[in-house]
């Protein structure tokens, strides 16, 4: 108890209770196919394989990394609908840079593989940083400026090929969607854990992070104390905007090609991540471990009912209360 | 006499550890203009409060007519007959006179608003007040004082209210408006209303009303016919006689000016405010709600952006508008309302500590933990703040151990020039002495201070010298000596 754990919440039941939900949620999906390995329906337990695991990682790895980039935003009590517009704003750029289908625009061809990482970066970075002006400097709601982007960025992704896709991407720009490492590590889970880590580390050992917490805490207080809010607003959005272009590009070079359509409603399954880990939508509350296994808590009931051969729209139906329990119960709890 | 419409007896509430009310009473008698006066935090609010059924008071007895009564929902009271008019005005400016009169209590024909009712309703209720307002007009496009009528018919449309109470009624009206609203009051008045009337200006007491209650310190501490009393007697009613000698002021400021404000105004509430503020000093700025106190603080601090005049610390001017500006030149502002701009309620004891001080205990932005929880240490330990650990959420603690966080939060970067705004609210006896120790000694080691508060016995007792204000303006200043508690509520009303 001596130690000091700042702008974060003391030690509580509530910490742990995301990851008693998850392995509850493991322990379930299994103990159901191992009746069925029981009833001989199956040969083996496919759920409990490294393979499955991998899987699951590979599925969560877009929406994983769109969930950090929505922690912050979430945290500074704010939100951010345009991440999955911008992410395919990014992927779409990414491609014209990495693409053998010429003409698509007017620069398209392949380059060499930095040109179109950097080009989805900068693109996620800007979107993010249009967004972060509109909320910090002219005080509109979060929600109405990220909306404005989620249409504007869906518009100039079609914009730029005039509404057609992009494919036959170059091989070195598609190693970050197929590519493995040491043959085993999807490169999409690599990027995750990589995202996880640099995000941990600026939320909880750089000024700024505890700076989120503040300004999402009380913006007035925060204010008072001296903190540029407006600046910590700014870069919470182009965190969260940058974060949308790594996945655009996870998600295009997994898919081979840049859809005009990609990466629709991907922010609902962001903020259910976030919601689902514990954070708060009136701020100041929040942490990413917890962002973690709400992507997992995602990805697993994916991938379980998918295992189970659960038709797709109970699944719809399933998520749905799951997201608005996980809410109650938190919300219960904190009273 | 006859027995009164209301009488209150012996009325107690504590809020959490805080007596706000410990001996209210209140009688008023129908066709009588009643005043309630008290500075800020008296009570008056309370019992206000407990007679509209807001709150349920801890002892004590409320009767109407003889019968005693206990309300514990605003409904109640209503139906009760006390009805008020908002102090703010709170009508919905796009709906019209007439929707805003019965709002909630709309006629209803098959579940539509019977809108013909409605309007004649409202029309026989304007015109039997004799209020020549249209009940169709939109409210937003009347007149500040109409919109004030419009409330008063609202208060009086549940049924025939017998106890009407007015909260500042005036504050938003102009010279003449006050003069109709005058009429009207005394018009109810004569109808064999009962009117509780809620000022802080004592001309108006003197104008309006028959009888006065005065509270203090959640006491009823005088009542009588207003016939009877004097301006002068009524403000010693108002302040008390004893001074309590608790206060620990000791040190002799140098001449050496730290904080200049030169014609600051910041419009509407701040206009051509100067003044100097010497190492050392405490200077207390005295003013009623209203006054422009606490915007005189915001925009001195850079919260607000300064219209026109300059404000500069130890010789340099700030940037207006611009707090990091003035958190660089050593100032620090602990602000009046704790909760709302203070603290980051949700997060830990530490987290609030540490939040002033990360800018100066990073490398590359990585926070320095270990200066960081040192730093918390110091502060836990240097204020007396009684908390379990640093890890408690702030929001669970006392209201004077929350002051004292805020306090630790701002000195943790060595200001040089503190603004404090109402240190000791909400704050209890044994803290608010650890306060003064601690305003005390700051003001002993060079720093200087700028406090502002409605405590009398708190202003007097702490300051070098004494700023009042008045409409925005400096009103007068007193040296420590030379002013009274009658000195500076005379020159603040």
């Amino acid at each position: 108890m001596a130690t000091t754990r700042t702008l974060k919440q003391p030690f509580s039941l509530k910490r742990y209770g995301i990851v008693v939900a998850f392995l509850g949620l493991c322990a379930l999906v299994s103990l159901i196919c191992q009746i069925r390995v029981m009833q001989g329906v199956w040969p083996v337990n496919v759920f409990l394989t490294v393979n499955n695991l991998m899987l699951i990682l590979h599925q969560i790895s877009v929406n994983g990394i769109l969930a950090v980039g929505m922690t912050f935003v979430v945290i500074s009590a704010g939100i951010d609908l345009s991440v999955g517009s911008v992410l395919a704003f990014a992927g779409m750029m990414a491609a014209s840079f990495a693409t053998r289908s010429t003409g698509v625009t007017p620069w398209s061809g392949v380059y060499f593989v930095a040109i179109p990482v950097l080009a989805a970066l900068a693109t996620g970075a800007l979107c993010g940083a249009a967004n972060g002006f509109i909320v910090s400097r002219f005080r509109i709601q979060p929600f109405i400026a990220t909306l404005g982007m989620l249409l504007a960025a869906r518009g100039m992704t079609m914009a730029v090929t005039g509404g057609n896709p992009i494919s036959a991407l170059s091989p070195e720009f598609r190693w970050f969607g197929t590519g493995r490492l040491f043959d085993v590590i999807p490169i999409p889970v690599v990027i995750l854990a990589i995202v996880f880590v640099l995000a941990w580390v600026l939320l909880n050992k750089t000024v700024f992070g505890r700076y989120v917490y503040a300004v999402g805490g009380n913006e007035k207080s925060a204010r008072t104390s001296g903190i540029n809010t407006t600046s910590v607003l700014m870069w919470v959005y182009i965190v969260a905007g940058f974060l949308s272009g790594v996945a655009g590009i996870i998600l295009t070079a997994k898919t081979g090609s840049a859809q005009t359509a990609a990466g629709t409603a991907y922010e609902l399954d962001a903020i259910a991540a976030v919601v689902i880990g514990g954070a708060s939508l009136s701020g100041g509350v929040g942490r990413l471990s917890g962002t973690f296994f709400g992507a997992l808590i995602i990805g697993v009931m994916n991938n379980g009912l998918d295992i189970l051969g659960v038709e797709s729209f109970y699944q719809l139906i399933i998520k749905g209360a799951l997201i608005v329990l996980a809410v109650i119960f938190d919300s219960r709890r904190q009273a | 006499m006859s027995t009164p419409l209301l009488s209150m007896r012996g009325i107690t509430k504590r809020f959490g550890g805080v007596h706000a009310l410990r001996d209210g009473n209140l009688t008023l008698r129908r066709g009588e203009v009643h005043a309630l006066c008290g500075g800020n935090g008296a009570g008056k609010s309370t019992i206000l409060g407990i007679l509209m059924g807001f709150h349920k008071p801890d002892s004590g007895t409320i009767e109407i007519d003889g019968a005693p009564v206990h309300f514990t929902t605003p409904t109640q009271a209503l139906n009760a007959g006390i009805a008020i008019v908002q102090q703010e005005l709170s009508g919905v400016p796009q709906l019209s006179v007439a929707e805003n009169i019965y709002l909630g209590a709309e006629p209803r024909h098959r579940g539509f608003i019977d809108f013909e009712t409605l309007n004649r309703n409202a029309a026989e209720l304007l015109d039997r007040l004799g209020f020549d307002i249209d009940p169709k007009a939109t409210l937003g496009d009347l007149a500040v004082a109409t919109q004030q009528l419009v409330e008063i018919a609202k208060a009086l449309s549940h049924g025939d209210s017998d106890v009407l109470i007015f909260d500042e009624p005036t504050s938003a009206l102009g010279e003449k408006d006050v003069q109709r609203l005058f009429e009207v009051i005394r018009e109810l008045a004569a109808a064999g209303k009962g009117i509780v009337y809620v000022t802080h200006r004592l001309q108006e007491v003197f104008t309006i009303a028959d009888a006065y209650t005065v509270f203090k310190d959640g006491e009823t501490v005088d009542e009588g016919r207003v016939a009877d009393i004097t301006r002068e007697g009524l403000i010693e009613s108002m302040i008390g006689g004893a001074i309590e000698g608790e206060f620990v002021k000791e040190n002799v400021p140098s001449e050496k000016p730290l904080l200049e404000v030169r014609g600051v105004t910041r419009a509407p509430r701040v206009k051509d405010i100067s003044f100097r503020l010497h190492a050392g000093e405490i200077l207390g700025i005295y003013g009623l709600v209203g006054s422009g106190r606490s915007e005189l603080l915001d925009t001195v601090y850079g919260l607000e952006t300064a219209q026109s005049g300059s404000i500069a610390v130890a010789g340099k001017p700030l940037a207006p508008g611009n707090v990091d500006d003035a958190i660089r030149a050593g100032l620090t502002y602990v602000t009046e309302d704790r909760a709302r701009s203070g603290l980051v309620l949700g997060a830990s004891v530490g987290a609030n500590l540490a939040l002033s001080k990360l800018r100066f205990i990073n490398r590359f932005g990585f926070v320095d933990e270990r200066a960081e929880r040192d730093g918390i240490a110091t502060a836990i330990e240097q204020m007396n703040i009684k908390t379990p650990g640093p890890d408690q959420i702030v929001s669970f603690l006392s209201g004077g151990n929350q002051q004292k966080v805020v306090l630790g939060r701002c000195t943790a970067v060595d200001p040089r020039v503190m603004l404090l705004d109402e240190p000791t609210r909400g704050v209890d006896v044994g803290a608010k002495k650890e306060i003064y120790r601690f305003i005390s000694d700051f003001a002993s080691k060079n720093g200087a201070v700028l406090m502002v508060s409605s405590d009398l016995e708190e202003i007097l007792g702490m300051s070098d010298r004494i700023l009042v204000l008045r409409d925005g303006k400096v009103a007068c200043e007193f040296p420590r000596a030379g002013a009274t508690q009658k000195d500076l509520m005379m020159a603040a009303v």
